[in-house]
């Protein structure tokens, strides 16, 4: 099925830019049976940046970030991720995973265990890190998430915005070198959206890679160094926010723009 | 919003009180208004049904113990009272029948034992706030197994040279598995191409042998023929091939399962060795064993092989990989589509004329493996449904914090699955033991066929003597089943993490 480049190790992305280029798609293409879902997607992300990606439900955005850590699978094109090509190469897949941390929209916390063995679990499991050392970590992410005192309750006992919080700390125990967020707002009500994107703001200043798939255009506004709009499948425009705000070059942004900024 | 007509505007000044409830809306009394007496047709209903169930209750008191006879040395004490109720001293005289069988008599002490053992070492594991659950867990599945079959067999085994050389090329394929774990299937058969063509070969050869025979050779005094060897020599040197590849290999993956395999080897050896020991029992054989015994052995057997099975067919069921999966559907359909008696006759009548001559099982272990397999498969599809239940969103944040397939199932999933199929696991349960009653079809006395058998002593032969039986028998049944039952329910209590509302 896939007919992605086998070349394990990219040089370009590897070698000499290391330090520089985080995420990179060549000419991604993605169907669903025949619906053609990704078509020819090129995008560097480097490190630091933070990317905003925006458009109607159906564009594909939540698809894309998600072919990045390989829980979708993309069938042409390449993406490389730190360095590693995502093939069916089960070993790299995990290694590109380990890196990458991911926000759901809806949270998807693991509702068996309480909050301090969500954040612990893949610490000492993945990481082999002592039991000690990871609670220490997953209190430290849960202080700056502002929730440390809710570390023995369930994830059913908490509120949305708490849940996203915790959700936001289990990845970040991970200690992951880019975040990918799938619309983390989406699903909370409208007081909650405030205590998520602050935290998100704070990410952001410390200088994580970020690539976010939301509606705030608030937050795009404030932390982004470039906002991608895509529709059908496809990136329309990239820009920077004041600019894109401001300023959008194609049609189809504009409308969208319209219909969502009032 | 502007233009809101001012005798809509209104501030509340005052907080509203806070009352009681209403009377009779609490405690005992509101209950029953609410639950029992709550309409006139319900009311009615309700006394009907306490009158049923007094008059079914009465009933039971009145034959069992205000008509019961309670002493006496043989039928006559129970023919002699006209309209007698319930024959006790029937039951007294036949109980340690209803729970061993024909166990000789001077032996039994080595069942009580088990059932001692077992009984303490059960509950501690089943009390949640008692500790050493991993000891007391490695003892139930590995050590009181081993020790019930050196205790009750009288162990003393005496392996064949062809039962010896099935074991070790069985332990030599295994190892054959241990890349396949290290470095996932694709890269495991990449690495390991030419030990498992080796393998191949020496199954190929098995398979011909089943059907041509081979001039044999004597080897340590036993006649072992030359295919055989030709086998065990293949299997040998795919082995160490695999293995020597592994113990080569720095990576931690494949040490951990090298170790892993050599510690399985080492366990399965020290099993083995154990059950050829002399520890100077006399041997019992299992056609003496019946009742409660057989009951048990039977349902703890298939209660505790029937699980970790349904699960991997379970997890078959759902694999991407296409052989995995079709051999979890043909297994369960075909072990669900059969009957639990046709799976017993075929195990005790069929199963003797497929096998090779000599080789030869025991009639209860062919009942046990029947049994087992049979509610693996219904327990797989209890699971199935559990898994089903779990959101995919449990799996995709599972895999983006980079867990492994068999991490993932078993620290996410499962644990979760599992928790909502207990009262389907426990229905299981809970007809498996119910179930062991079919094997007096193939000749062995379970509980309830002991109590049969015992009918037929002229000694007792009473009007009440069978109603007494069966009676003390559903008892008996019924304490277990409840037991199981209210265990569960216990459970369910006990793991739920109020991400769902707290059901009854």
């Amino acid at each position: 099925m896939t007919q992605a480049s086998t070349t394990p190790k990219v040089q370009a992305a590897a070698g000499n830019q290391a330090g520089e280029v985080a995420i990179q798609l060549v000419g991604v293409n993605k169907w669903y049976g025949e619906f053609h879902v990704l078509r020819d997607i090129n995008l560097a992300v480097e490190r630091g940046e933070r990317i905003v990606i925006c458009g109607p439900s159906g564009s594909g955005k939540s698809t894309l970030i998600r072919c990045i850590n390989r829980l979708e699978e993309h069938q042409s094109g390449q993406i490389i991720v730190d360095g590693n090509e995502l093939t069916n190469d089960l070993k790299r897949i995990d290694e590109v995973r380990r890196e990458v941390g991911m926000v759901f929209q809806h949270f998807n916390l693991f509702p068996h265990l309480t909050v301090l063995e969500n954040l612990t679990l893949a610490p000492i499991w993945v990481r082999k890190m002592a039991k000690a050392e990871a609670e220490a970590v997953a209190m430290k992410y849960l202080t700056r998430v502002k929730i440390p005192e809710q570390a023995k309750k369930y994830p059913g006992q908490l509120s949305g915005g708490q849940q996203q919080r915790v959700a936001i700390a289990r990845s970040l125990c991970m200690n992951p070198k880019i975040m990918l967020f799938d619309e983390p707002t989406s699903a909370l009500d409208p007081e909650m959206i405030k205590e998520v994107l602050e935290v998100m703001v704070d990410l952001a200043q410390s200088g994580m890679t970020m690539l976010c798939v939301t509606h705030e255009m608030g937050f795009a506004r404030q932390v982004a160094n470039r906002v991608i709009f895509m529709d059908q499948g496809q990136v329309i425009e990239q820009n920077s926010p004041a600019e894109f705000f401001t300023n959008p070059k194609s049609e189809r942004t504009k409308l969208f723009l319209s219909q969502i900024l009032h | 919003m502007t233009d809101l007509s001012s005798s809509h505007a209104w501030v509340r000044t005052k907080d509203a009180e806070r009352l009681p409830p209403p009377p009779n809306t609490t405690g005992v009394v509101g209950w029953l208004l609410q639950n029992l007496f709550n309409t006139p047709l319900n009311s009615v209903f309700t006394i009907i049904g306490v009158a049923f169930i007094a008059w079914i209750g009465w009933g039971i008191i009145e034959w069992a113990i205000i008509r019961g006879v309670f002493s006496g040395e043989s039928r006559d004490a129970c023919v002699a009272v006209p309209d007698s109720g319930a024959c006790w001293p029937y039951v007294a005289a036949k109980f340690h029948q209803f729970v061993y069988g024909f166990y000789p008599f001077d032996q039994r002490w080595r069942v009580n034992i088990c059932f001692i053992v077992g009984a303490i070492a059960l509950a501690t594991m089943a009390i949640p706030s008692l500790p050493y659950k991993k000891w007391n867990a490695l003892f139930l599945l590995v050590v009181y197994p081993l020790m019930t079959f050196v205790l009750l067999t009288g162990g003393n085994l005496d392996f064949s040279t062809s039962t010896l050389l099935g074991i070790v090329g069985l332990l030599l394929l295994s190892a054959l598995i241990v890349p396949l774990l290290a470095f996932g299937i694709e890269e495991g058969v990449q690495r390991n191409r030419t030990a498992l063509l080796l393998a191949g070969a020496a199954l190929l050869i098995w398979l011909v042998t089943l059907f041509i025979s081979m001039p044999e050779i004597n080897l340590l005094g036993s006649f072992v023929s030359v295919s055989t060897l030709a086998v065990v020599a293949l299997l040998l040197a795919a082995a160490i091939m695999s293995l020597v590849h592994e113990a080569s290999s720095r990576d931690v993956s494949a040490r951990s399962a090298l170790l892993g395999w050599v510690g399985a080897c080492c366990a399965v050896i020290a099993v083995l060795l154990v059950m050829t020991v002399d520890f100077g029992l006399v041997a019992v054989e299992t056609q003496q064993w019946g009742g409660l015994l057989v009951t048990m052995v039977v349902a703890i057997t298939g209660i505790v092989a029937s699980l970790p099975l349904g699960i991997l067919l379970a997890l078959g069921r759902r694999s991407k990989m296409p052989v995995v999966r079709l051999f979890s559907v043909v297994f369960i359909e075909v072990w669900r589509g059969v009957p639990l008696i046709t799976v017993l006759f075929m195990s005790s009548i069929m199963l003797p004329l497929f096998l090779p001559e000599g080789v030869n099982f025991d009639k209860l272990l062919r009942a046990l493996v029947g049994t087992a397999l049979f509610s693996a498969a219904y327990m797989a599809e209890t699971v199935r449904g559990g898994l089903q239940a779990i959101p995919k969103g449990q799996y995709e944040a599972a895999q983006a914090l980079g867990l492994s397939y068999w991490r993932t199932m078993s620290l996410i999933v499962l644990p979760q699955a599992l928790k909502i199929v207990i009262p389907g696991i426990v229905n299981s349960f809970i007809s498996l033991f119910k179930d062991t009653t079919l094997v007096l079809i193939i000749g062995l006395f379970d509980l309830l066929g002991i109590v049969k058998a015992s009918f037929a002593d002229p000694k007792w032969a009473a009007p009440q003597t069978a109603s007494t039986g069966f009676f003390v028998a559903a008892l008996m049944f019924w304490v277990f089943c409840f037991g199981m039952s209210r265990y569960s329910i216990y459970m369910e209590r006990r793991l739920a993490t109020g991400h769902k509302r707290r059901g009854i």
